[in-house]
Formats: C-alpha cells, structure tokens, sequence
C-alpha cells in the first residue's frame, strides 16, 4: 500500500480516538454555546498532534543519517512493543494540566500531550523509515531529500487527522448527540495498544 | 478493570443523568458510637416492589473498630467522561470508605453482589500520614486526576487539613493535592465546577476541637471555620478566600450546580453567633472573582430551657443545626437538613439568588421529637442529617445521626438511628413514604447515604 494512504489512514484512526480531541471540542462549543468555539478549537488540536508526531518523525530521521537501518527498526520496534506494554499495564493517571476554561495555547498543549503519552508519533515509524530513509537506487540519503518527505508525511497525516476530527465533531454536535458516547465509546486503548504492538513487530522482522 | 464501553452508570450530563432508572438499593454508613464494635457499611433496599423494601439487606463489617465511618464515595463516576482527562472505562464499583476517627480507608467491593459487599484493601493510616500528610479522613469525590479525598488535619492531627489522591486503580496513596494552599489551614468539604476550573473547600476546625465535642469557647470565640476557599483545580493553587464574618460559624456541605456551564453552588453555615439561626449563602462568579451572598436564614425557635440540653438551655431556643444540604440533578431543587430543629426544608432555587420554600417535613428535633408513620416509636430523636436525592430527583432519603461526640451534646440521652425517605412532588412538595422507616439496629448510627449506580452528590460532569 502507499505509505501516504497508510499515513493518511493513521491520522483518520488518531482522529476518530476520543482522547486525541475531537470530544473536547464539542464540549467547549457546548459549554460556551458556540459552534464557532468548536471551530476554532480544531485547529490547535490539530497543531498540537502534528507537533508531537513531528518530533517523532525528526527524532527518527535524524537517527536515520547516524545509526544502521538495520538497528534503527530493530530499536524502533523494542520501543513501540515497549510504549504498547506500558499503555496496556499502566501509566492511564496523569497530571491533568488543561481544563474547561482552556485558551487555544492550552489546548495545543493538551493535545500535544495527548498525542505524545499515547504515542501517537511511535505508531507512524514503521512508514516513516522507509519513506524518509530508504536512499533511492543510484541515488545517495540526504538531508535535502529526507526533510521534504518528513515534512510531507506529517502534513499528510495531520490533514487527515483534522479532516476526521472536524468531520466527527460536527457530526456528534449538530446531529449525533453526546448520549452516543454512552454506548459508542468503545475501548479504542485496545486498538490502539495492539497498533502500537503490531507496528513494532512490523519493525522488528 | 477495564471494559469495552464506558460503565453504563456514566452520563455525559447532569440532564441525561436525571433519566437514570430508579436505584434499588442504598448503602449507609453505620458507626458504633462507643467505638466498642466494628463500623458497617449497610446495604437497604429501596426498590418499593422488593418484599425486603426498607430493610437492611447486607452488611459489611470494618476489621476494627472505633473508624467512625462518615462519608465515602465510589471509585470512578461520570466525570471519567470528561474531554481533558477521558477514562470511560473505568468500573463504577469499590466504594472509598474513610474513618473520621481512624483515618483509616478502606475499599469496599461492591461486585459481583451487590448486596454482599466486601473489603478488598485497607489502608493504614499511618500510610496516608507518611505518603499524603494527613489525617482524619473525611469525603471523597471522583474527579479529573483519580479519586480525592480530604482529611481534616495534618499528620500530626493539627492545622492544616487538606486533600490529598489516591490512585483509581491502585487505591495507592499518591499524595497531598495541593501545590500552593495559599492561607488555607481549616478544612471541611470539598468539591468543584469541573466547567471553571475551579475547586472550593470549606471550613470546620482541628480535630482537637471536635473529637471531644464541639467546645463552646472555641464556638463563642468565632474560632472555627468560617471560610471558603476557591482552588485553581488544575493548577492546585488557591486563588481566593471568602470570609463569612465572626458571626458565622462552621461552613460545611459545598454543592455546586451540576450544569458544567454554571459558576453557582450552595453552601450552609451552621450557626450564627448573634442569633443562633442558620443559613444558606450561594457563592457566584462575579466579573474575575467569586463572591458569596445570604440566599436563606432559618431563625432559631424559642423554647422552654428545661427542653433544651445544656448548651443550649442559656439561649432559650433551638438552633436549626443546618449540617448538610443537597442539591437535585436539575439544579432546581435544594434539600436543607436542620438536625437542630428536626425540619427538612425544600426551596426551589432555580433563581439563585431567590430560594422560594415548597416543601417542609419534620421529624425528630431537639424539642419536636417529631414522630413518623412507619416508626413503632411515637417521639423520635435526632433529626434530618445526612441526605441524598435519587438522580431522577423523586426520592429523598435521609439520616439522623451527626457525629459521635457532637451527638449527645444536642441529644444528651443519645440518638436511635432512623432512616427515611420522601417523595417528590412533580414540582415540588415533598411527604413521608409511610413505607419506609428503617428502624436502625441499636449500637450502631446511620450517617453519609449513597445510591447505586450515583446519586445527586457523587457525580460531577463536563457536558451541559
């Protein structure tokens, strides 16, 4: 499949997760009786997931132009089963930092923690590596050809994210109703953990 | 402990919450005033179509004794459907059950039978003063980061009491909750509009000033709390304190609206030095701050002193004793318990700022000894303490015992615990269920109600 479908379909996932924003944005248009409230808190979810995934990403392909790609999957993967384990036996309870009465900055910021507990940026490696580190036939790894594709494999990504999250935001809004969540908010940590999983086993073979 | 959908006791609002089936059963906490046998939690049966409706149905004993158990809550509620910190998965099931006395807590299983609850963790109170710095346990609430629990003095059974987390999983003590408590040094009850950020505590006193009995010097002195506090609940930091004045005595129960989006609560002071009533003040966002304002006073009734226990024979009156209120689902409804005078009092407070009466029922009280239908006894003592709403707000159920060593101070012969329940009115007006009367078994009193499945002081929300 083409890794811009599989970045793309990621951020659709990431996107649909409660916890990774779309929720927090009806409920400040609820709780300020605005859908322009929705609207505007979209855009710093949004920002703040691209942000924590891009320190992934150039974490990763820095690595990349140092280290053996060979041993750069093999530690992604320890890393990604590592974070899936952590996520399944604990680690749920933070500080809660952002609240109710939070500005775009502090929302941002909550989404960028979101974003970066939940590993959302780790899940991407798999796609990453090749696309960024995988020197072309007859042609040479470079930093003026990897930074492009980074930036791209963010921008990709994080614009599906939004699209997702815009999409279900107005959706449960205008339409859904909040009630849904009683029986439709499924577990997704499970999903997520075992992507989190069957990424780095993806690295590791 | 996680499942694949979110408890199905977990309601996004306070609105949807109000649809909630009825609860069939009720557990209260029951404590040995002479501290001789082990505390309970009871488990009754509320369900009016059960053939057991009003009896105690279940028991769990605490493992020692002399805990004075008081108030508790449940491990997880509504609020873990909260956008900024989600854990909808969590199970609505282990009751945190404190000690005043003891600053023991204890977890209570109230899985697989709910009738058949069970103690599946003991925290010693030497863990909670080494890891959190405080002790005598008090309340505890549900909330964004775990479960909160207060505690009315500090490891050493001095000034300051405050809050500290216990991990929702775990039941591990995390910790005191405060970062920067500002002038707080007294402490009571806590809550918190989830929707400003905002948590706020109130004030009794040390526990050397109560333990024994409420001592009257510290009373007349104006020496106990008579304070709120309003925290930064994120931040843990206190940000204002709103002084009642010397004339008022002890600001206990905080109920704040349950619509997320309102910035009002309730909060009752017992005592006012001047003329003995009790009143009712709401606290509200004005501009960049909170402020507070008289919304209700209840005057204390003239009385024959030879009626009157001693603290009270010099006044010639009896105090209302305004010791807890509570607050319906939709905001509308407030339920005010005058332990003093035996009277529990409805006001519609859909404004604020202008409580109007529609309902009032008596039972007990100091003078009254107001009698029930349902009760064998023709004259009951104590009077209306502890109450809970149902979360569709058509039943009340209360308590009549206040605190063990306070107790007899107001009732000197001692207190026969009773439990009852009221029936709402569609808008309003409330009346005894002549059904309902639990005669409560001797050597223990009944104190702090809480419903299956939450109840109108157990949950708080994030959506309006």
């Amino acid at each position: 499949m083409s890794p811009w479908l599989v970045l793309a379909g990621l951020g659709v996932f990431h996107g649909l997760n409660p916890a990774m924003g779309w929720l927090f944005a009806v409920a400040l248009g609820l709780h300020r009786g605005s859908r322009r409230a929705l609207w505007l808190s979209l855009m710093p979810i949004a920002l703040g997931h691209a942000a924590s995934v891009a320190v992934v990403v150039a974490a990763v392909v820095a690595l990349g132009f140092v280290v053996e790609l060979h041993w750069l999957n093999r530690a992604a993967g320890l890393l990604l089963i590592g974070w899936a384990t952590w996520q399944a036996f604990g680690g749920h309870r933070h500080r809660v930092r952002v609240g109710m009465q939070t500005g775009l900055a502090g929302l941002g910021l909550w989404s960028f923690l979101m974003a970066t507990g939940h590993g959302a940026g780790l899940m991407l490696i798999p796609v990453v590596i090749p696309l960024c580190l995988a020197a072309a036939p007859a042609q040479e790894l470079t930093a003026q050809g990897s930074l492009p594709l980074a930036l791209a494999a963010v921008g990709v990504h994080t614009a599906a994210m939004l699209v997702t999250i815009a999409v279900v935001a107005t959706a449960v809004y205008e339409w859904i109703g909040l009630a849904f969540l009683r029986r439709g908010w499924i577990n997704l940590d499970y999903l997520w953990i075992t992507a989190l999983a069957a990424s780095g086993l993806i690295l590791m073979i | 402990m996680a499942s694949w959908r979110p408890d199905p006791s977990f309601y996004p609002s306070p609105r949807m919450a109000a649809k909630a089936k009825p609860e069939s059963l009720a557990y209260v906490a029951a404590f040995d005033p002479d501290r001789s046998k082990p505390d309970a939690i009871a488990v009754v049966d509320v369900d009016p179509a059960s053939a057991t409706y009003s009896q105690i149905v279940g028991q769990v004993d605490m493992p020692n004794t002399g805990d004075e158990l008081h108030h508790f809550g449940w491990n997880a509620c509504s609020s873990c459907l909260c956008p900024n910190a989600p854990h909808p998965h969590m199970e609505r099931r282990y009751l945190v059950v404190p000690g005043l006395r003891s600053s023991r807590l204890h977890i209570v299983d109230t899985k697989p039978d709910p009738r058949k609850p069970s103690i599946v963790r003991v925290i010693e109170p030497e863990e909670v003063a080494e890891k959190a710095g405080y002790t005598r346990l008090h309340t505890t609430h549900c909330g964004p980061e775990g479960i909160y629990v207060n505690a009315l003095g500090n490891a050493e059974g001095k000034a300051p009491g405050g809050i500290f987390l216990l991990d929702p999983e775990s039941f591990d003590v995390l910790g005191q909750w405060e970062m920067d408590r500002g002038p707080q040094q007294l402490a009571y009850d806590f809550w918190w509009h989830l929707g400003h950020d905002t948590m706020i505590t109130s004030e009794w006193g040390t526990p050397d000033t109560f333990e024994n009995g409420l001592v009257p010097e510290v009373l007349l002195g104006s020496k106990y709390g008579r304070r709120l506090h309003f925290w930064d609940l994120h931040k843990r930091k206190h940000i204002q304190e709103i002084d009642f004045g010397e004339e008022h005595q002890l600001v206990f129960e905080l109920r704040p609206a349950h619509d997320p989006t309102k910035a009002y609560g309730f909060v009752g002071c017992v005592i006012s030095l001047k003329d003995l009533s009790a009143s009712i003040w709401t606290w509200y966002r004005d501009g960049d701050k909170w402020a507070v304002k008289k919304v209700i006073e209840i005057p204390a009734e003239p009385a024959d002193p030879s009626l009157l226990p001693p603290v009270l024979q010099g006044f010639k009156a009896v105090a209302p004793l305004v010791t807890d209120i509570d607050l319906s689902m939709d905001d509308r409804f407030l339920y005010v318990s005058c332990w003093g005078t035996g009277d529990m009092i409805q006001y519609d407070v859909s404004d604020p700022f202008a409580p109007k009466e529609t309902g009032r029922v008596r039972i007990g009280g100091i003078v009254s000894r107001a009698g029930h239908p349902g009760a064998k006894a023709a004259a009951l003592n104590g009077g209306p303490q502890m109450v809970e709403i149902s979360r569709d707000g058509r039943r009340v159920y209360f308590t009549n015992s206040l605190y063990g060593a306070i107790d007899p101070q107001f009732y000197p012969e001692g207190i026969d615990g009773w439990m009852v329940k009221l029936d709402v009115g569609e808008n309003g007006g409330i009346a005894f269920d002549d059904k309902f009367f639990v005669d409560w078994p001797k050597g223990h009193r009944p104190h702090q109600v809480r419903l299956e499945g939450g109840d109108c002081s157990s949950d708080s929300y994030c959506y309006p």
